[in-house]
């Protein structure tokens, strides 16, 4: 041990060095804080939407058709004297909902898949990418077209048909980062100490690719969002007299030269929301980036 | 090699083979050595001479798939070449384990220290909670590492290169293994560090009387730190002998040549190396004679159609070498 007294010492300067560069990567700036605001706000009201005191969003006020914004209806009424307010807030419950269970599915059946495919390649590889190849084949907005027309559109349809859309673009992602973390001595280190295929993967490799996963989920997150929108849109999402985005923006384009409020309401507030969500994505990922290079 | 006392390990005719489009590559080919308690073999040879796949097919961690091992690796007495997998995975890490070349690839980015010590803990040993920290800060010290119980908390990112390597070294020897592979573990190294590396390897065996197997292809790495030495080319063991008699003595011209190959500090200015002229052979069709025939000074025609065998050049017997032209016994390693 006495050969060595001098190196602790010397060691730990390199490590006491490390705080301060990291304290200042540390700080996410108004441009993540903004939209993370925005974003707990819409979150916050759309869970709450049913304890809030608010208009019935279906119900019609007689007294006020195509209301201009006034004290009793704070974003004004549509043509059949419903609560803008409180039909964006509703709407944003099933934007939401759909918008972030559909990516969730996604992300999960993609990641195994895509995990499977890059660490075990081979066979295992060709198999799943031939899957995705097929599900990726098909056009999407006939698939829900065809589903929705079949079936009836609910919410639960809605999240496992985008859901599965999502599939083979998390896959990929997933299969590109195990094939480069799959390279690392830490997986054959793992493997040198006892661990089974399945332990790498979950351990090992799984927390490497989870954040690069994750800031790609708030993209899809963002695009589904916006597709529940064109589909709401073309009347192929919830059907009336339930409010979503989409099918508000809908309703208000009949009249647009005389109430361009009534569809800028729900429009407005899906960009903010979309916005916000790809600000947040594009910091976190530029965040996690500065740490890899600095490995 | 001769001492008295059971061989831990006992490497029997190893092949491995790797499949390639082209046929099987022949990363290692016809290996034996054994290895006692306490002992260690350096393995050296250049690049892509079968080392680190010799290394990876003991432990068994190379794909079952993509490659085929003949030969018998006797461990304590038990073939590990004909053990279930479960009961190898039980080896690794408790009695066999291995210390990786690059400390910044071998720990993982995203998890902490304490993390990564407290698994193998977890795994082999059945240690949880505040017992599997208090040994992982005893192990972070016993490797000489400060401040054990934050390091527990910190990334490897936040660790200097011979942190990391500790660090490394900590985790390989989690469990006290009875034999330690280290794959070139100080070449990413800086020179101060690779001594100090070296030296609590050689520390930590000596205190837990651990066989050790060190890779490398630093010839004095090799001289100052192993007591036999096997120098590996073209998958092929082609010398082996204690250091003492290696390095005082060497027989085969590629051991020869790898010696005088290494820059001697007291050459003056630019002196050209003396690199060894030609490259190694193609490992898929290698050929018909000696391997190192085609790049050797001293090759004539049986050189180039037979193969020689690895064998005993004194009356000791513990000089191996395969050659049928080898150098001078004395001088030659000058």
């Amino acid at each position: 041990m006495s050969a060595f007294a001098d190196d602790p010492g010397h060691e730990t300067a390199s490590a006491m060095a490390a705080p301060s560069p990291m304290q200042v990567r540390d700080r996410l700036g108004f441009r993540f804080w903004l939209p993370a605001v925005w974003i707990a706000i819409v979150v916050a009201l759309a869970t709450t939407a049913n304890l809030l005191p608010l208009p019935s969003p279906i119900e019609t006020d007689f007294a006020a058709l195509s209301n201009w914004p006034d004290r009793t209806h704070w974003f004004g009424t549509d043509q059949l004297g419903r609560d803008i307010l409180s039909r964006a807030i509703f709407g944003a419950r099933i934007s939401l909902t759909v918008g972030l269970l559909a990516p969730a599915l996604g992300l999960g059946i993609g990641m195994l898949l895509g995990m499977a495919a890059g660490y075990f390649r081979g066979r295992v590889e060709a198999v799943i990418a031939a899957a995705m190849d097929a599900v990726m084949a098909f056009p999407g907005i006939l698939v829900v077209l065809a589903v929705t027309a079949y079936v009836g559109a609910s919410v639960p349809l809605l999240v496992i048909v985008l859901g599965v859309l999502t599939v083979p673009t998390f896959m990929r992602v997933a299969r590109a980062n195990t094939l480069v973390f799959a390279q690392h001595d830490f997986v054959l280190a793992a493997r040198a100490m006892g661990a089974t295929h399945w332990r790498v993967l979950s351990l090992e490799i799984l927390p490497n690719v989870v954040i690069p996963m994750l800031i790609y989920a708030l993209l899809v997150i963002s695009r589904i969002i916006v597709v529940e929108g064109v589909l709401s849109f073309l009347g192929l999402s919830l059907p009336a007299p339930w409010p979503t985005w989409g099918n508000m923006i809908a309703d208000g384009q009949v009249d647009l030269a005389t109430l361009p409020y009534i569809p800028f309401i729900p429009a407005a507030l899906m960009f903010l929301t979309v916005l916000s969500i790809n600000l947040i994505g594009e910091r976190l990922r530029a965040r996690t980036d500065l740490r890899g290079s600095a490995l | 090699m001769t001492d008295a006392g059971p061989a831990l390990l006992e490497v029997n005719n190893l092949t491995t083979h790797f499949h390639t489009p082209r046929g099987p590559l022949r990363a290692v080919d016809g290996v034996s050595f054994s290895l006692r308690r306490g002992q260690t073999l350096g393995i050296v040879g250049e690049s892509g001479s079968g080392k680190s796949a010799l290394a990876r097919t003991i432990i068994g961690i190379l794909s079952k798939r993509r490659t085929t091992t003949t030969g018998r690796i006797a461990f304590e007495g038990r073939d590990l070449l004909t053990l279930s997998e479960p009961d190898m995975r039980d080896i690794r890490g408790r009695d066999i384990a291995m210390v990786f070349q690059d400390p910044t690839s071998s720990l993982n980015p995203v998890k902490r220290i304490g993390v990564q010590i407290t698994e193998v803990l977890a795994r082999h040993l059945g240690l949880r909670g505040c017992a599997a920290r208090s040994r992982a800060t005893e192990l972070l010290t016993s490797v000489g590492l400060s401040l054990p119980e934050e390091r527990l908390h910190q990334y490897p990112h936040q660790l200097s290169g011979g942190m990391r390597q500790r660090v490394a070294i900590a985790i390989a020897l989690a469990c006290d293994p009875k034999l330690l592979i280290a794959d070139e573990p100080t070449t990413s190294l800086d020179v101060t560090i690779q001594a100090q590396i070296l030296d609590l390897l050689h520390r930590r065996q000596k205190a837990h009387d651990m066989a050790m197997i060190l890779i490398s292809h630093d010839l004095g790495v090799v001289a100052g730190y192993t007591d036999a030495v096997a120098v590996m080319y073209a998958g092929q063991v082609v010398e082996q002998a204690s250091t003492r008699s290696l390095f005082r003595n060497c027989r085969m011209p590629y051991t020869a040549a790898l010696m005088r190959s290494a820059p001697n500090l007291s050459d003056p200015p630019h002196t050209r190396l003396r690199a060894i002229a030609g490259r190694p052979p193609d490992m898929v069709l290698p050929p018909p004679g000696c391997r190192f025939g085609p790049r050797c000074d001293h090759a004539t025609d049986i050189c180039r159609n037979e193969r020689p065998t690895l064998s005993a050049s004194d009356a000791v017997g513990a000089h191996l070498y395969a050659c049928w032209h080898p150098v001078a016994s004395p001088g030659a390693s000058a």
